[in-house]
């Protein structure tokens, strides 16, 4: 025991000079020795980390060796993509993930615009940079309380998920839909907001900031978050890159890349962001700086509020939608989601059709390379609480 | 950048260049010279992020094509590194002593597309697709509709429809004799 809370620590690496023996770095794992057990986590979690298992080899409750296996979720998006026309494609691309929908619409809408040579109006731009960051509240407030919950702390899940029903009525006021918004067409929006919109946004700025403030005193202030989640699952600055680590798990380990501020799209160049950053990146800072940028997406949504115009446009005047043919080329669109980079890749050959839709996903390399290096040496009670703290959704694994 | 793009030309021969958008380009490479010229990229050039590795089938030349999409953090530039490779015996070097997480898109283009990677670790292993028996599902050729027929079978008491002439049946019934009867009322 005493060996699994020092492994919690930087700089300690067990001893492993006895047991388990290790060939080329990697522990031999003898079953029939009876001295290791091996065991499924998942498909089905109690938590937001979506249907995925980890085959864990352990010993004692020490994990000597994980494996990722993904396809439980798997639809085909790209290939039905490939099947469809390009506006069909934009009521595909919202399912591959539940809790950020909207990232997954922008971008690929986006991309379809710029191959297209289609320029949208302003209020669109505003629309669809609110929509985009209402969409990362939502999300961290539904990851706050899978990482509560992954600790024992059921009820902070039920503050966050609470409020984020109350966000999800706003995304239906606004688009019509509580999950898939469907709203970013290439060409604009599909709504403009309605009337009081705008006050109850407001309103709702300020409920989830109280939230908030009770969730620091009451999950990350706690003792208990404090013991279970620093030191666990140190991502070092070196292994940002080596492992294509993104998003709030590369700010909490120093990296500054955020697509918002690295490459500016929609209206982000004109609002007031500031980067995110933390050193020790374990799952204790990832925690707090998804809290710190949960504050900011606050923030940005009233400064959109403040500066939006009310009036003009939604969307481009497109004719023959159904029948479009975008002439041949390719674009990478990305987009920061809750995760990190999320994008889009895009092949046209001149047809009705797409040739390719690549969607590429934070989780992709998080939940299987860099979950399985970091699982080991940790403890089997941890390991959920180290899967949430990667902010992990399997849809965009298998796509 | 300008300067990056002047030594690919003179020593990597990258054939063609196109700029999409200010920080998206992409190039075209031959196969053989892909690790050479990824490994300057990575260690000299600052592109250390590997976005993601992906297959496009252009079933049309017989040739995949291989994108690597690499970021730069310094010069916050996407490079999209494209190589054709012949699709009958589709092979390509593998990237994982590069990047870490490199082996997974190579795992996955060998199980979607059949394009191998001779040395990648856990290049075998099933993705998604677990006892998959048919030809690789993401190549042009594979016939989705064919399969399902094939694999599914219609549950009884269903019928099939065609779409057009059931709309017109079901929605338009009416609309064909609607002047008649429009008249007929007046």
């Amino acid at each position: 025991m005493t060996k699994i809370s020092k492994s919690k620590y930087p700089n300690f690496t067990a001893d492993r000079s006895k047991f388990p023996e290790m060939e080329n770095g990697k522990p031999v794992i003898d079953l029939d020795s009876h001295k290791f057990t091996k065991l499924w986590q998942g498909p089905q979690h109690p938590g937001v980390t979506g249907n995925m298992s980890v085959e864990i080899t352990i010993n004692g409750d020490e994990i000597v060796h994980a494996k990722t296996h993904v396809g439980y979720l798997h639809r085909g998006f790209e290939k039905l993509l490939e099947r469809r026309k390009y506006i069909q494609g934009f009521t595909i691309v919202c399912r591959i993930c539940v809790p950020e929908p909207d990232t997954n619409e922008y971008c690929y809408s986006t991309a379809v615009e710029e191959l297209a040579g289609i320029q949208i109006p302003d209020k669109a731009i505003w629309l669809r940079t609110l929509n985009l960051e209402m969409s990362r509240i939502a999300s961290f407030l539904m990851w706050i309380g899978g990482q509560a919950g992954s600790l024992g702390m059921g009820v902070i899940g039920q503050w966050t998920v609470g409020m984020r029903d109350f966000w999800l009525d706003l995304f239906e006021e606004m688009t019509g839909g509580r999950i898939y918004h469907m709203y970013m067409i290439p060409g604009g929006v599909r709504k403009d907001l309605p009337d009081g919109f705008v006050t109850r946004t407001r309103d709702l700025v300020d409920r989830t900031r109280e939230l908030l403030f009770e969730i620091k005193k009451s999950f990350l202030d706690n003792i208990i978050t404090k013991s279970r989640l620093v030191g666990l699952g140190i991502i070092t600055p070196d292994m940002v890159d080596e492992y294509g680590i993104v998003g709030p798990t590369a700010k909490a380990s120093g990296k500054e890349y955020d697509v918002r501020m690295n490459n500016p799209y929609l209206k982000y160049p004109e609002l007031d962001l500031k980067m995110i950053t933390s050193t020790v990146g374990d799952a204790f800072d990832r925690a707090e700086v998804r809290y710190k940028e949960m504050h900011q997406s606050l923030d940005i949504i009233t400064q959109i509020l403040d500066k939006m115009p009310m009036n003009g446009e939604i969307q481009t005047k497109l004719t023959n939608v159904i029948n479009w043919q975008i002439p041949a080329g390719e674009t990478y669109v990305k987009a920061e989601s809750t995760r990190g980079e999320h994008g889009f890749y895009v092949v046209a050959d001149g047809s009705k059709y797409p040739r390719r839709v690549y969607n590429r996903g934070a989780s992709y390399t998080h939940a299987i390379s860099v979950l399985e290096k970091l699982a080991v040496n940790t403890s089997i009670s941890d390991l959920a609480g180290l899967m949430v703290s990667l902010h992990t959704c399997p849809p965009e694994i298998e796509r | 950048m300008e300067e990056i793009l002047r030594t690919l030309e003179q020593q990597f021969a990258i054939t063609q260049q196109k700029k999409m958008r200010d920080d998206l380009l992409f190039v075209d490479v031959k196969k053989d010279r892909i690790i050479s010229l990824l490994t300057y990229l990575k260690d000299y050039a600052g592109f250390t992020h590997l976005a993601f590795l992906q297959a496009v089938d252009r079933i049309e030349d017989n040739k995949f094509q291989l994108t690597y999409m690499l970021y730069n953090f310094q010069l916050k530039t996407n490079l999209g590194i494209r190589v054709f490779i012949d699709r009958e015996k589709a092979e390509m070097i593998s990237i994982d002593k590069l990047w870490a997480h490199a082996w997974q898109y190579q795992r996955e283009l060998k199980e979607m597309y059949g394009i191998d990677f001779p040395g990648s670790p856990r290049v075998d292993e099933s993705f998604v697709l677990e006892s998959w028996e048919e030809m690789p599902p993401m190549k042009r050729d594979f016939d989705t509709l064919e399969y399902s027929i094939k694999t599914y079978y219609q549950r009884p008491g269903r019928s099939t429809n065609d779409p057009k002439k059931y709309m017109k049946k079901k929605l338009y019934n009416n609309f064909a004799k609607s002047p008649d009867k429009g008249r007929k009322n007046d």
